[in-house]
């Protein structure tokens, strides 16, 4: 049970668990590279990028080998450029205190592809969080009990944070009086 | 002499001039009752307005009944989701006439900073006509006040004989539609399509200010442009729920 560095985690992964990494992402972001360029390297990443199949197997991994057993928080990201959606889930050591430990899932956008494997089994926090994610993403979470809308009403259809979601017009764009 | 000055004079003898409309407008606006209701930060002014450092109960108004029922004007204070307008609409058709709405800050007036979000009703003048609009972000309790003393001013000149809910004029409406929810947005009685879709402007005009004559219709003199209709949904690339969702969950 022992904190990990930045960008620690996935050099472990590298030698422990070799087939979980994504191996689009093999490279590490460096000082250098800050993770805000343009293009591709905005994407360059000092966390571990692993593949959807293999994140509770990662996530039982850091908690049962490091003791990140608290799952504070995931949220989900949308690179419409790269045509990616990405889910950052940061694990929490409650024992030994921060920082937290971020691992990312980088998935396509297409409905085929938008789909992650819950960890609401194991961490029931993960309930609402992983429903925002469906909610405001599309993305799919196979083993989540009750998969529904949290923010939106039931009856609607699409998903408001991903950025190809329109936003048009304006009250004020009329013509008064004549 | 005249009849004003007749009139203090009398009344410094102890006799008392008044009209039924003076006396009744007087009974009214001294005792305008807000309903109990805050939708953000606006409510919390709208608290500091009825604490005692600005007390509300100056203009007669400390009384924020529970129910719509016993209320008699809707201060609208914060953002109006478009998941919260029904509920807001359906409290607005519960309360008795007359009844009063006061528009309270940039949001419920107009959005404010959330109008070109996807979840917040561009102006509550959409789906209730208002009587006061408040700008600020959120106005400050002075502001509140001020509204209500408009009001009141409003009440003031008002004839038993003309106001909106006594007459039987053609037109007056009392009951205003309660939005639904659709699968691109908000459905509104009497407007084709998706009245106000999520992500794309309103397709219907505010009502009427009944300050201005209102008594229930929309504002026929706004006309939409040709070009300001909502984009189609982009849903290409984009997962809906009938593609994938609860047959694979679960």
């Amino acid at each position: 049970m022992a904190l990990l560095a930045r960008g620690e985690l996935r050099s472990i992964l590298q030698t422990q668990l070799p087939n979980v990494l994504d191996s689009r992402w093999d490279t590490q972001a460096t000082d250098q590279v800050e993770a805000h360029g343009e293009g591709q390297t905005v994407l360059l990443d000092f966390d571990a990028v692993v593949k959807a199949e293999a994140i509770v197997e990662v996530a039982h991994f850091v908690r049962d080998t490091f003791g990140y057993d608290f799952l504070s928080n995931i949220t989900a990201v949308d690179y419409l450029k790269q045509g990616l959606i990405e889910l950052v889930y940061q694990f929490y050591n409650a024992a030994e205190g921060g920082p937290d430990l971020r691992v990312r899932v980088r998935i396509g956008r297409s409905p085929e592809e938008c789909i992650v494997p819950s960890l609401t089994p194991t961490w029931p926090g993960a309930d609402l969080q992983e429903r925002e994610a469906y909610d405001m993403y599309g993305v799919v979470f196979p083993g989540h009990p009750n998969l529904a809308r949290i923010y939106m009403w039931d009856e609607f259809k699409g998903f408001p944070m991903r950025k190809d979601f329109p936003k048009t017009g304006d009250k004020y764009t009329h013509v008064t009086g004549e | 002499m005249s009849d004003l000055q007749t009139q203090m004079d009398l009344e410094q003898q102890g006799v008392l001039f008044t009209t039924i409309n003076k006396l009744y407008n007087w009974g009214r606006r001294s005792s305008v009752w807000p309903m109990q209701f805050g939708l953000a930060c606006c409510a919390i002014e709208m608290i500091a307005a009825a604490a005692s450092r600005y007390d509300i109960s100056r203009f007669g108004s400390e009384l924020f009944r529970a129910s719509p029922r016993q209320a008699d004007v809707m201060i609208v204070a914060g953002t109006v989701t478009k998941k919260m307008v029904p509920q807001v609409v359906r409290l607005f058709n519960q309360m008795p006439e007359p009844r009063y709405v006061i528009s309270m800050g940039a949001c419920a007036t107009s959005g404010g900073p959330f109008r070109d979000g996807y979840n917040v009703v561009r102006g509550v003048d959409l789906y209730v006509p208002v009587d006061v609009y408040i700008p600020g972000c959120p106005p400050r309790p002075e502001a509140l006040l001020h509204s209500l003393m408009t009001l009141q001013a409003q009440i003031d000149v008002q004839a038993l004989q003309q106001v909106r809910w006594y007459g039987d004029d053609e037109g007056v409406v009392n009951e205003f539609p309660i939005p639904v929810f659709g699968a691109e947005g908000l459905e509104v009685a009497g407007i084709p399509g998706t009245a106000d879709p999520v992500g794309g402007t309103p397709k219907m005009p505010p009502f009427v200010s009944p300050a201005l004559g209102g008594k229930g219709e929309r504002d026929a003199s706004i006309k939409a442009l040709e070009g300001n209709q909502p984009k189609p949904m982009l849903r290409a690339g984009t997962v809906t729920i009938e593609e994938v969702g609860h047959g694979i969950a679960g």
